[in-house]
């Protein structure tokens, strides 16, 4: 029997970060009841560590500037499998997203005029491409994720969001007709179990960039709602595509912001010399993040890399001067300063290309309806069930993210799902209850855990996955050492299934919380190594030294990871855009 | 070998609370007391403690380090390391959940008592409310705040008085708000601070200033709020 409580709410949301947070707050200001599960504090997901800004065509820094032209260039960072009426409904409506964001008091940097500072970033552009680098993404200094995510948190706090703080989703509840009513989450303070029923599920669980050893993210960001859809027989779309940031400090991993770039510093290899310059002779330091990280990587391996071990590059700050520097990008003199053991005042940071973006998840609609795709190749919506932010692929970011789009996705999808479901609640949702079945159905995993005797130490065990991803499915992959690693992945399976709860307490138990999110980034991992291995050619993220052309006779498409029987199918993009033809494919040159 | 110190509590096995001792092999290394936590637990996995983004910037690894508050992952061995020793309590002052993990109710509690969220009624403009660069200045020193509450479990008033005294983090957020040019509640927010606990329990003995990871200053907040409720008085 499934003896646990029930908490009722009219949708929930799962994860307090950014997206979770704006999803919540339209349902709250609807006046739905709504509750936001979240397993650390709000103000202490990973939204927070964002810091050079939110891209969006606000035309503060360029009067004239189009979002239309922010729409193009996303597209064409995405290397032309981001699904144009997405891209096209994000940049056109990103603006009035960002002018409520500041109507509820984000302390945005802010031009001579009293306008929101813009800064430029990677991959903008004025005009389609003709116009040359766009100063684009809207910042509060180079704390931005800080300001938006404790301003979102604030406006929910306003609006009486509840939240269930310190909570921990384990899986899916679905009923009979396999749509999704809620979830069975775990209280990490008490231990206890309790089923939150809802009629509108919405995963906003962000990234899982701890499946690799080298990253940019926070300890929390273990793929929980991808783990979660998969294990409940739901497909994920471009899992295969990870960003790995150019600058990541050397040996830590903490991020340095594109800002960094965009207000004017460089890179620089062994020989000092400017290497972008060569690379990429139009946009530099500041094409699109794939091209950089893969350029940081040649020089590294044709040995140029800096350092004793010649195993990282430098990004050079010093000639912006101190005032500059105090002023635009204060956090990341703070970063360098503890992780490197450099003053970028005085000397370069250490950087090396690290693992830092999800553009794949869980394939939504622009109203973030979850989906799945039936042998024909049409999409289904999947009852009751919604994701946005990076846990989804709705997809605006196709195979390569741009610099500041992360957080505008979250803002405009957020809201997007917040509004859709509203409406759904006032025309009324009709979904049948779970049975005790079904509860107990989305516990096994949960009980598997809390019943084990022996097997392996979760930390011991994520390090080896870790490990794994790292060496096979880094930023150039081949398709023989691709198999090894998923060869690697399928022994690691049965060894994470039956991992030790070396503490089997109630009370704020992090073991089990871990031993849990160790499970979900495995199948995340599990995901990527499958589907990367699929997808024969190089397309943004995905670079293949066997493959190294982009083929879009037979892969401008989304790939589909359906993990009952791990199969890669493809779903076409979306080309319909509303306001004008779509964006043929083009080589993708900066 | 490092000799590390841990607070220890579980409420199902403990009748109260003991100090553990650990050793710790650093190889020589300066690295984070978080690094040292992470590789305890490996050993331990019952030790417990809050953390995230191991970056100093979600707020949530706020403990006492050899007697200091402070964030663990960015508080590095050759400042936490006192007489060849390293001690790990919870935050002072507030109620141990398990550990290091402190119940923060009340912290949080005296936050929202501030109403830590703009006000502005007026008919916002279609595009954001213009703001010159002067007046965003005045945010700066302010907004940063990652609420670790290592000042306000720092502030002897606090634990006094934590249910009527805001600390110093909170006041930083009332603060935050008095001095935002667009906020419209003055008036309200300043009423609502007026009484002897709220604001007045603050003794100026910068604790506060001491212990925050952000380098930020709630004690010349709260003596800014202090000359605007003086100010509304007279």
């Amino acid at each position: 029997m499934a003896n646990i409580r029930t908490m009722t709410f009219d949708a929930v949301i799962v994860g307090g970060g950014g997206s979770g947070m704006r999803a919540a707050l339209q349902l709250a200001q609807s006046g739905y009841k709504t509750a936001v599960i979240t397993k650390v504090f709000p103000t202490r997901s990973h939204t927070v560590s964002a810091q050079g800004g939110i891209t969006c065509a606000i035309a503060s820094d360029d009067p004239n500037d189009q979002w239309q032209w922010h729409m193009y260039d996303t597209i064409k960072g995405a290397d032309f499998i981001g699904d144009q009426e997405a891209i096209e409904y994000m940049c056109q409506t990103g603006p009035e997203a960002i002018f409520e964001l500041e109507h509820m008091g984000l302390p945005f940097s802010r031009t001579e005029q009293g306008r929101i500072y813009q800064r430029p970033f990677g991959g903008q552009s004025k005009d389609f491409g003709k116009g040359g680098q766009a100063a684009r993404t809207c910042a509060a200094a180079d704390r931005t994720g800080h300001a938006l995510l404790h301003t979102l948190y604030q406006g929910n706090l306003k609006n009486e969001t509840t939240f269930l703080n310190e909570w921990f989703a384990v899986d899916i509840v679905k009923n009979a007709d396999n749509a999704v009513v809620g979830v069975v989450a775990l209280n990490i303070e008490t231990g206890e179990t309790v089923y939150v029923k809802s009629k509108a599920t919405v995963f906003a669980t962000g990234g899982a960039g701890r499946i690799y050893a080298s990253t940019t993210n926070a300890h929390i960001c273990t793929g929980d709602g991808i783990g979660m859809a998969l294990r409940a027989g739901f497909p994920v779309q471009d899992i295969e595509m990870w960003q790995f940031h150019p600058t990541g400090i050397h040996g830590a991993g903490t991020l340095v912001t594109e800002g960094c770039r965009g207000e004017g510093g460089y890179l620089v290899n062994k020989d000092g010399e400017r290497f972008m310059e060569r690379y990429a002779p139009n946009a530099k330091d500041l094409a699109g993040r794939d091209v950089v990280a893969r350029s940081m990587v040649l020089e590294i391996l044709e040995g140029r890399g800096c350092g004793p071990d010649g195993d990282h590059v430098y990004l050079k700050l010093d000639h912006l001067g101190e005032e500059t520097l105090n002023a635009k990008l204060p956090g990341i003199l703070e970063l360098s300063r503890t992780f490197a053991h450099a003053d970028p005042v005085k000397e370069p940071i250490p950087v090396v290309p690290t693992c830092h973006y999800m553009m794949g998840g869980i394939p939504t609609n622009v109203n973030g309806q979850a989906l799945t795709v039936d042998g024909e190749g049409n999409d289904h919506v999947i009852e009751g069930f919604y994701a946005c932010g990076e846990a989804a692929c709705v997809s605006v970011h196709g195979a390569n993210r741009l610099g500041g789009n992360s957080l505008l996705d979250l803002v405009v999808f957020g809201r997007a799902s917040g509004m859709f479901i509203e409406q759904q609640l006032r025309e009324g949702i009709d979904l049948k209850d779970a049975s005790e079945a079904d509860i107990e159905a989305a516990m096994a995993g949960l009980n598997h855990l809390n019943d084990s005797t022996g097997g392996e130490n979760a930390s011991v065990l994520r390090a080896e996955l870790q490990t794994i991803m790292q060496n096979y499915f880094g930023v150039f992959r081949r398709g023989d050492f691709m198999q090894e690693g998923i060869a690697k992945l399928a022994a690691l399976r049965p060894r994470i299934k039956n991992v030790a709860l070396g503490d089997k307490s109630n009370a704020f138990n992090t073991s089990r919380i871990e031993a849990l999110e160790l499970q979900n980034l495995f199948e995340v991992a599990e995901a990527t190594a499958i589907t990367a291995e699929a997808r024969t050619e190089s397309r943004g993220a995905h670079a293949r030294e066997d493959f190294q052309e982009r083929d879009d006779v037979n892969w401008l498409c989304h790939s589909v990871f359906f993990p009952s029987d791990k199969r890669v199918g493809k779903r076409g993009v979306n080309f319909n855009l509303k306001t004008r033809e779509a964006f043929e494919p083009q080589i993708r040159t900066y | 070998m490092l000799n590390v110190s841990i607070y220890r509590y579980n409420p199902e096995v403990d009748s109260e609370p003991y100090m553990q001792d650990f050793e710790f092999d650093t190889q020589g290394k300066d690295v984070m007391v978080l690094d040292v936590l992470e590789k305890l637990k490996i050993e331990d996995p019952t030790l417990v403690f809050r953390r995230s983004c191991r970056e100093g910037v979600c707020g949530s690894d706020g403990m006492n380090i050899s007697g200091k508050n402070g964030l663990a992952c960015v508080t590095p061995l050759s400042e936490a390391v006192k007489k060849g020793k390293l001690v790990i309590r919870p935050l002072p002052g507030l109620p141990v959940i398990r550990d290091l993990v402190i119940d923060m109710s009340q912290f949080y509690a005296q936050y929202e008592k501030i109403q830590p969220y703009m006000i502005n009624n007026t008919p916002a403009p279609a595009i954001e409310r213009l703001q010159s660069q002067e007046e965003r200045a005045k945010l700066d020193g302010l907004y940063e705040c990652i609420l670790c509450a290592c000042c306000s479990t720092a502030c002897p008033s606090f634990w006094w008085n934590p249910d009527k005294f805001i600390g110093p983090s909170g006041l930083l957020q009332a603060y935050r708000f008095l001095a935002d040019s667009r906020d419209t509640a003055t008036e309200a927010r300043l009423a609502n601070l007026d009484d002897p606990f709220s604001v007045f329990r603050c003794h100026g003995i910068m604790n506060c200033v001491q212990v925050c990871p952000k380098g930020l200053n709630p004690t010349k907040a709260i003596g800014h709020i202090r000359d605007m409720l003086v100010r509304t008085a007279t």
